[in-house]
């Protein structure tokens, strides 16, 4: 099912063509932006001289620190009377990466996810349960317009509440649901406990995204739910969900390429790899009027499948992502960086400067467990200083990474020392 | 004013074994010992002869610990005996946050040891209703 055949199956020749005209648009809007402005003169870079799509190689990267840089809109287009929202993510040193969209931006986006959805054979008939987080993450909202777009009947149940969740979807038949794939095992379970059947419930697709699983994950929650499960891919940066979806062959991801023009470079040496070789993936944003964003580095490793997929779409698919470039961690669906977690115990005086992070899975569910040793010198002598110490841990860390950690006091000298290679990250969850 | 030694200990095993034997090796001599415990970790608080020696002697070796300011007051080892000194304290409305409490050796008396916010409030509400507290060195080398 087509909900725009005509783009979805244009052929390349012209895809290239519209991708350079919407290129060239997106390049003259960036070069009005400060950031871009100081880039561009600083690389010689010279916006008309961009005569072909293969030019873009030539381009410099844009990378995340350099959104940070840019904090708060120094990479906008538009006036900010233009502007209608705006989404963000936990930055790596405390400041977000924030995304701006016009009313146009969202209505495109929108419409890229109704065609994403439709993909998968969803229609107006269905009933779409939104299991993601509303708020500054694009994961809730996104989907949420796609699919008010597409004509299903929404329900912004957000994450959490599982009883909630499963009446929900007993009252109003729920037939699509968008979740992490941690948290469908999770609400499987429970679905269980409560005496239920799964499949009973009825739901027939799952959307899976927002953290990094296996392909034995998949079959596991399709077969315990009785569904049908596809993947998608997205990143705040390029909108948020949505710049690559699976069709009904579930065999990779369709990168929407009107929207998107992507690379696969080495990590190494920034240089451009053919398709099918695996590499990082490098996104340029060419449908968007209030931040685009030129050569994003993703830091996620992926590789192109050259081959035309049967469905008739000519968009090419990426596969699912191997893994990170760089040390970013996903915590039930949110991204944290151990930096992050370094910044907040750092600047709290009563512990010390060696700590571990330590993941695992309950019940399907993330834990984090981060590891500080009391800093003897600033050891009061009683517990109730040493509980607040714990309530103050939790409530910094929670409030820069919004994910609850579960802190353990240890001894001063327990943890292998910060020099040489100390091992930060254990991640005893298995994908 | 009399101190104990307090410890942050994780809660495993050979803890006690590892801080004894710190104690033990620099000839310090323990009255009492409590453990104060919170799950993954505990306060272990010890009353030595020589409480400043053996803080040292714990911090030379890694370990964090401190030296906590305490309350020893005497009470008669018969019925009733801690009772009477806990009235005063209640009246007075001071709460207790952590106590221990031992026998003296040999007598019909014990010995009642807090910690509580304000001590000097608390030493003066004791001495005023009659009661014998124990200052450092009587109560060390009891």
């Amino acid at each position: 099912m087509f909900w725009n055949k005509e783009v979805e199956t244009i052929d390349r020749k012209a895809l290239e063509q519209l991708q350079f005209k919407k290129l060239s648009a997106a390049l003259r809007s960036a070069a009005s932006t400060p950031f871009y402005k100081k880039v561009f003169k600083d690389n010689n870079v010279s916006v008309e001289k961009v005569t072909s799509l293969d030019h873009l190689k030539d381009l410099p990267f844009t990378s995340k620190a350099d959104l940070r840089l840019s904090y708060p809109d120094g990479m906008v287009a538009v006036p900010r009377s233009d502007i209608v929202r705006l989404h963000a993510s936990s930055g790596t040193t405390g400041k977000s990466t924030v995304i701006f969209y016009t009313a146009k931006d969202i209505a495109d986006w929108a419409d890229l996810l109704a065609r994403s959805m439709m993909a998968t054979g969803t229609t107006r008939d269905d009933v779409f349960q939104n299991m993601m987080g509303y708020g500054l993450f694009t994961g809730g909202l996104g989907l949420h317009y796609g699919a008010e777009r597409l004509g299903c009947m929404v329900i912004p149940a957000s994450s959490g509440n599982s009883l909630k969740q499963i009446q929900l979807m007993q009252d109003f038949r729920t037939t699509v649901i968008h979740i992490t794939p941690s948290y469908a095992l999770h609400l499987g379970d429970v679905v269980a406990e409560q005496g239920l059947y799964t499949p009973d419930l009825g739901v027939k697709k799952a959307y899976l995204g927002a953290e990094p699983y296996s392909e034995e994950t998949r079959n596991k929650i399709q077969e315990q739910w009785g569904l049908q499960a596809y993947n998608s891919y997205g990143l705040s940066e390029m909108n948020g969900p949505g710049v690559a979806f699976e069709c009904e062959l579930k065999n990779g991801m369709h990168l929407w390429e009107d929207f998107y023009i992507m690379e696969i470079i080495n990590p190494d040496t920034g240089e451009r790899l053919p398709d099918g070789e695996a590499g990082e993936l490098v996104i340029t944003h060419i449908n968007r009027e209030a931040m685009p964003i030129i050569r994003y580095r993703t830091r996620d490793l992926t590789r192109i499948i050259p081959e035309q997929c049967p469905c008739g779409r000519t968009h090419r698919r990426i596969e699912r992502i191997k893994g990170r470039t760089d040390d970013m961690l996903i915590v039930g669906g949110v991204n944290v960086f151990p930096s992050q977690i370094e910044s907040v115990l750092m600047k709290i005086p009563e512990v010390g400067n060696n700590y571990q992070i330590v993941l695992d899975r309950h019940e399907n569910l993330d834990r984090l467990h981060i590891r500080v040793e009391l800093y003897s010198k600033m050891f009061q002598g009683d517990m109730e200083g040493l509980n607040r110490l714990k309530k103050k841990l939790v409530e910094e860390l929670k409030a820069l990474i919004t994910v609850n950690p579960r802190i353990e006091l240890l001894e001063p000298g327990s943890l292998p020392p910060s020099t040489g290679k100390a091992v930060r990250v254990i991640d005893n969850r298995k994908i | 004013m009399p101190q104990q030694i307090s410890i942050f200990a994780e809660n495993k095993p050979g803890k006690i074994e590892r801080i004894s034997g710190i104690l033990g090796r620099n000839n310090i001599n323990m009255r009492a010992i409590t453990i104060a415990d919170s799950g993954d970790y505990g306060i272990i608080k010890i009353l030595v002869d020589r409480p400043v020696d053996g803080c040292k002697a714990l911090k030379d070796e890694g370990i964090a610990a401190t030296l906590k300011e305490i309350v020893a007051v005497r009470i008669d080892d018969s019925p009733g005996g801690l009772h009477r000194a806990a009235s005063v304290l209640s009246k007075n409305d001071i709460n207790v946050d952590d106590a221990y409490g031992f026998t003296i050796r040999g007598s019909h008396e014990a010995v009642f040891v807090f910690q509580v916010k304000d001590i000097k409030k608390t030493e003066k509400v004791l001495q005023e209703a009659g009661f014998s507290l124990l200052w450092d060195n009587e109560l060390y080398f009891l």
